[in-house]
């Protein structure tokens, strides 16, 4: 069955391509950087917990202190690109867009095949897509065989040490989990908030929602926490409320902090990287004007759709 | 109560701008320590979940091809063809852009578009390319990096208030085994039904921010 160990496979294969051509360019450290990724991805499952632990901080000691080189080595030249951009045409948005397109029409419509595990289904026929666009384009443009890793290497030092954030984030999600975090901010929320009143207690839920999911990047986290701790007992228990709508909107709520904070680096961080905006909080700038009016707007409806 | 020190590390971090990869990994020191965990158990734990949690790095996967089509002029494709679509301006074509993701993410399809695959290589050169139209200039570095922000915002806001209107999703599901675990039996429709109201107010909220946006770019027209 194909799971999440081929996409790894996968993906630690264009790693060590990255790092193979960072010390063909005696780029040392971006080498060491890609190259021990690489061995997470190809061997993670074998190297042990303690293992991965040192990997971690060797990969924090790279990619920690600005030792890594960012520009992206320039691979043709502007004049080249814009050639062949009139040339071409439109027809360039084929091999791009048929990653989404295999993406779709894959979880769509081949959703029962044995031969995926259905856990990983998004992903694989993610993985899919870019390798039937990687094959489109290597049939029709006939670049350099090594071109593929070259542009891949590029875009992938325009984004540096950022590329491991999402997973350290999660793991330190998963060092608060096991220190009894969670517990701790449900017990400072429910002793000191006003909650005496039902659009409070609404109040404090939506907002404590924002704040954890802000703190732990991931709203998941929070939810299980503030609800036990502010949803069922108050809104639920105290003042009968619908626990159906609270919880849907609940977890609303809590995404309204996930846009303002660079703890959810896949969406805040990575994208400035990777639209190489100077200003690694542009895009969190650039979402607090629609985060902040929308979690006044799910503190209202949560009031009147679940008292209603 | 020591344990959220962990916490007033990330924050303080993150505020002094000190690189997040050694903020981090000095929180979860802190955090495991105030935790009563021993320093080899942290390290062991926090392995295991960098390893579990490889999935979450996979919008990578795209690069070498979006890195290949790039190679063959395809930013520069994109802007040609929003310069030839008239009447396309930075707010027009980003609420079309922000429906489109709506849309797809309300029926589970959230692969169909991302930051990597669609907002890099075509949604912020075209954005890009229709406020150079608009200006009939090119664009000053800062409006250029506050386009791609707004680009990228635009994909975040979208997908994030529509996906739990999917019912397999994974939030649909938590908030479905959490409500269980308290009693409540809650079908996934019944749950998703009630994230229509908020995907329809993010729609207002950030379409209105994109409008005025536009106009804030044809007032700062050089």
């Amino acid at each position: 069955m194909i799971g999440y160990a081929q996409l790894y496979m996968l993906f630690g294969l264009f790693f060590v391509g990255y790092a193979g051509l960072s010390i063909f360019d005696r780029r040392w450290i971006n080498a060491a950087f890609w190259g021990l990724l690489a061995v997470n991805f190809l061997f993670g499952s074998w190297i042990g917990d303690a293992g991965n632990g040192v990997l971690v901080l060797a990969l924090v000691a790279l990619g920690g202190f600005g030792l890594m080189k960012k520009d992206g080595a320039q691979t043709v030249t502007p004049e080249t690109r814009m050639e062949s951009a009139v040339r071409r045409g439109s027809w360039l948005l084929v091999p791009i867009l048929a990653i989404p397109v295999t993406a779709l029409v894959g979880t769509l419509f081949f959703n029962k095949s044995p031969l995926f595990d259905p856990h990983a289904l998004t992903l694989i026929w993610l993985g899919i897509g870019v390798l039937l666009s990687l094959a489109i384009a290597m049939l029709w443009l006939r670049p350099p065989l090594l071109a593929p890793l070259r542009e891949g290497r590029r875009l992938a030092d325009t984004i540096g040490w950022a590329a491991i954030l999402p997973q350290m984030l999660a793991s330190l999600g998963a060092v608060f989990t096991i220190a009894g975090v969670g517990a701790a901010v449900g017990k400072v929320a429910t002793d000191y908030l006003p909650l005496g009143q039902p659009f409070e207690a609404v109040a404090a839920y939506c907002i404590g929602m924002a704040l954890f999911t802000a703190v732990m990047g991931n709203a998941f986290a929070a939810f299980p926490v503030m609800t036990a701790a502010i949803g069922l007992p108050l809104i639920v228990g105290k003042f009968h409320g619908d626990p159906i709508a609270m919880g849907a909107i609940g977890m609303l709520a809590g995404y309204c902090g996930t846009l303002v904070t660079p703890m959810a680096a896949n969406f805040n961080i990575v994208p400035a990287a990777l639209l190489e905006l100077p200003d690694r909080d542009a895009v969190i700038k650039a979402q607090i004007p629609t985060a902040l009016p929308l979690l006044l707007g799910n503190i209202v409806l949560m009031y009147f759709l679940v008292f209603r | 109560m020591w344990t959220l020190l962990g916490i007033a590390v990330v924050v303080a971090g993150f505020a002094f701008r000190f690189n997040p990869l050694l903020v981090i990994a000095v929180a979860a020191g802190v955090t495991g320590w105030a935790g009563h965990m021993a320093p080899l158990d942290i390290l062991k734990a926090f392995g295991k979940a960098f390893n579990d949690n490889r999935f979450v790095s996979v919008i990578f996967l795209a690069l070498p091809a979006i890195g290949l089509m790039e190679r063959a002029g395809l930013q520069e494709r994109a802007r040609l063809l929003i310069a030839k679509l008239r009447g396309a301006t930075v707010a027009r074509l980003l609420l079309v852009y922000f429906v489109y993701r709506q849309v797809t993410a309300a029926v589970g399809l959230v692969s169909a578009g991302g930051q990597a695959q669609m907002v890099r290589p075509l949604v912020a050169p075209m954005a890009e390319s229709a406020a150079e139209a608009e200006q009939d200039a090119p664009l000053a570095d800062d409006v250029r990096y506050r386009i791609r922000a707004m680009a990228a915002a635009t994909e975040n806001v979208a997908i994030f208030f529509a996906e739990d209107i999917f019912i397999a999703l994974a939030p649909v599901l938590l908030i479905q085994s959490v409500l269980q675990n308290a009693g409540v039996i809650a079908q996934p429709l019944s749950i998703s039904r009630w994230a229509i109201p908020t995907a329809l107010l993010a729609l207002v909220i950030h379409g209105l921010r994109l409008w005025l946006f536009g106009r804030s770019l044809r007032k700062t027209k050089p």
